[in-house]
């Protein structure tokens, strides 16, 4: 059961031979046997879940069943679900229960999937390592001693362990798409505005955007056919005609034009990583492809903008916990100025912090236009480097990660050094382009590579056939981690 | 640019984040580090470039003027620290 890809879980469904309490079940079994492993779920509740299987199990009884009702589902706690504990990974929203749904729970939740559990994450998603969330680092199911990525890496190491078929996350620098390369999983940022952010917790508004893990391109394609589509209850939700995701899996790649960005394959890969990205651009070559050399000249700008824009925009969505309507406040103050600041020294993790305070600076009188307006310009010039290349290619290939997974406290002491793991991946979202990683490789410590695709706007249904024709090929997708390898 | 001990504390105050002096001088150790980064955004040229806010350049949706929430400030009030009477209760502002 946990080898079958969610078509065939959904077949299996369908035709009762297997029920979804039962798979519910077994699946809250695996957690229960290996979470405290690799850490990867802040929140389970068997009662909630196994009432939502029964619902489900009535629902396939009854014929009216979608592809993914009876599934289950983990999500990353960062999206607020009704009833339960949603924490965003952080103290300041421990014990905060949500009193509503995210628009991309409400449609799982209309499509009949289960709600597996919460996710672990770097609190308020800020991080590419998940140390820095309260509830505990999360573990790499390929190797304990090292860190499975970040933010969305209890979603991304639930799906590497088997302790889910399929997670949400959210990718705001790269947070799907680097924890899917160092855990061996698969994983799809699409299009600014393409998924609802209505209820995802707000970390950076102009670049964040809520996407699926599982562990094929075609599993994420029917995921994605859920979670898309338009709400107009988040501003930047965009009024496009519904697209059926998993429409042109299996077409031919012949004629497929790849760029290969020259900023992107220069010193500072490693070079495992290096082999196992050119040896599935080889496997492309095979199926038809083409490739072109590209440039995108802005790129080396493009963390420092990030790290000007992502702190700007989160200095003013995180100044809504204060200790007043919600959340976190501390138990002894002054006054209220001080009940303020204790209750955000306290609720808030140091890396929170830090980027607070980056942001305000940016922000605060006199620096604006040096900074954030400078930061916006750079972001143009990204854009434009990304335009200038897809008239000359239809995606473009690249690393997901300079290196495979690190050792956990190898990085931490230096933000800078951590910054840098999205090196590859930040772009995408200054300019607001669809992004994924599949697996292409494992290192010579056993370790995912991972194989980032980038497309032109809108063109996410062209990138899961991309990558859904290599995974027909070749099996890194299907590669199992030692815990996942796990019977029980 | 050179940030001081007293801009790490002029801009933990304006966002009203508590930090001991020991925590000001270590944030204040990171952040030369994350600016030594950011400056490098000084190196080009941008003065004709139309500064992006948003990856899609939308405009705001209008909608009609009526009325499409409804009340529900009593489950909203009850994941509140101290609410009491529809209020939520902080510390006396005035004497």
């Amino acid at each position: 059961m946990i080898d079958s890809s969610l078509k065939q879980l959904s077949a299996d469904l369908a035709a009762r031979k297997i029920s979804s309490v039962e798979l519910t079940r077994a699946y809250l079994d695996r957690i229960e046997s290996n979470n405290a492993a690799i850490n990867a779920f802040i929140t389970i509740d068997p009662d909630a879940s196994l009432r939502q299987a029964q619902a489900a199990d009535k629902r396939i009884a009854r014929g009216d069943a979608q592809p993914l009702t009876g599934i289950p589902v983990a999500h990353k706690d960062i999206w607020c679900a009704k009833g339960w504990r949603t924490t965003c990974g952080s103290r300041m929203l421990e014990n905060f229960r949500s009193p509503y749904d995210a628009h991309v729970i409400e449609r799982f939740n209309a499509a009949g999937a289960v709600i597996l559990g919460k996710t672990n994450m770097d609190e308020f998603a800020m991080g590419s390592s998940n140390e820095n969330s309260w509830f505990g680092p999360v573990k790499n199911p390929w190797d304990t001693e090292y860190v499975p990525g970040g933010s969305s890496g209890g979603s991304a190491a639930a799906v590497a362990a088997a302790l889910a078929p399929a997670a949400t996350g959210t990718d705001t620098g790269g947070s799907i798409r680097q924890p899917a390369a160092l855990c061996g999983v698969s994983g799809l940022k699409p299009t600014y505005g393409v998924v609802s952010r209505y209820g995802m917790i707000a970390f950076a508004s102009s670049l964040d955007q809520g996407g699926p893990l599982a562990r094929s391109s075609e599993d994420l394609a029917l995921l994605l056919d859920t979670m898309a589509g338009f709400d107009a209850r988040d501003s930047t939700s965009l009024e496009r005609p519904p697209e059926a995701y998993t429409r042109r899996l299996d077409e031919p790649l012949a004629g497929l034009r790849i760029g290969l960005p020259k900023e992107y394959f220069g010193e500072g890969i490693s070079a495992d990583v290096r082999k196992s990205v050119e040896d599935a651009i080889d496997e492309y070559r095979k199926l038809g492809a083409t490739t072109v050399d590209i440039r995108l000249p802005a790129s080396d700008l493009s963390v420092p903008a990030y790290y000007v824009i992502a702190p700007a925009e989160a200095s003013s969505n995180l100044a809504r916990y204060d200790g007043v309507r919600y959340g976190y406040r501390a138990e002894s103050y002054d006054n209220l100025l001080d009940m303020y600041c204790k209750t955000r020294a306290q609720g808030f993790g140091s890396e929170v912090k830090r980027r607070i305070l980056v942001g305000t600076y940016v922000l605060s009188h006199g620096y604006y236009d040096a900074y954030y307006l400078q930061a916006q310009r750079i972001r143009r010039l990204i854009a434009r480097d990304f335009a200038q290349a897809f008239e000359q290619c239809d995606v473009i290939v690249s690393p997901t990660s300079p290196s495979t997974a690190f050792r956990i406290g190898e990085r931490t002491a230096d933000p800078v050094k951590m910054y840098l793991s999205d090196i590859f991946t930040i772009a995408a979202n200054l300019a607001g382009l669809p992004g994924m990683s599949i697996p292409c490789g494992l290192d010579a410590a056993g370790l995912p590579v991972g194989l980032q695709i980038i497309g032109n706007y809108f063109t996410e249904t062209r990138m899961l056939n991309v990558a859904n024709v290599y995974q027909k090929q070749t099996d890194w997708h299907l590669r199992r981690s030692p815990i996942a390898s796990n019977s029980s | 640019m050179s940030l001081t001990l007293h801009d790490v504390q002029r801009v933990a105050m304006l966002a009203r984040i508590e930090v001991t002096d020991t925590e000001s001088e270590q944030i204040l150790e990171q952040l030369h580090g994350i600016f030594k980064l950011i400056e490098q955004m000084q190196s080009v040229d941008t003065a004709a470039i139309e500064p992006m806010a948003h990856a899609q350049d939308a405009v705001g949706r209008l909608r009609l003027d009526t009325v499409t929430e409804t009340d529900q400030h009593e489950l909203f009030q009850s994941v509140a620290p101290a609410a009491e009477q529809e209020l939520y209760l902080v510390p006396r502002v005035i004497e």
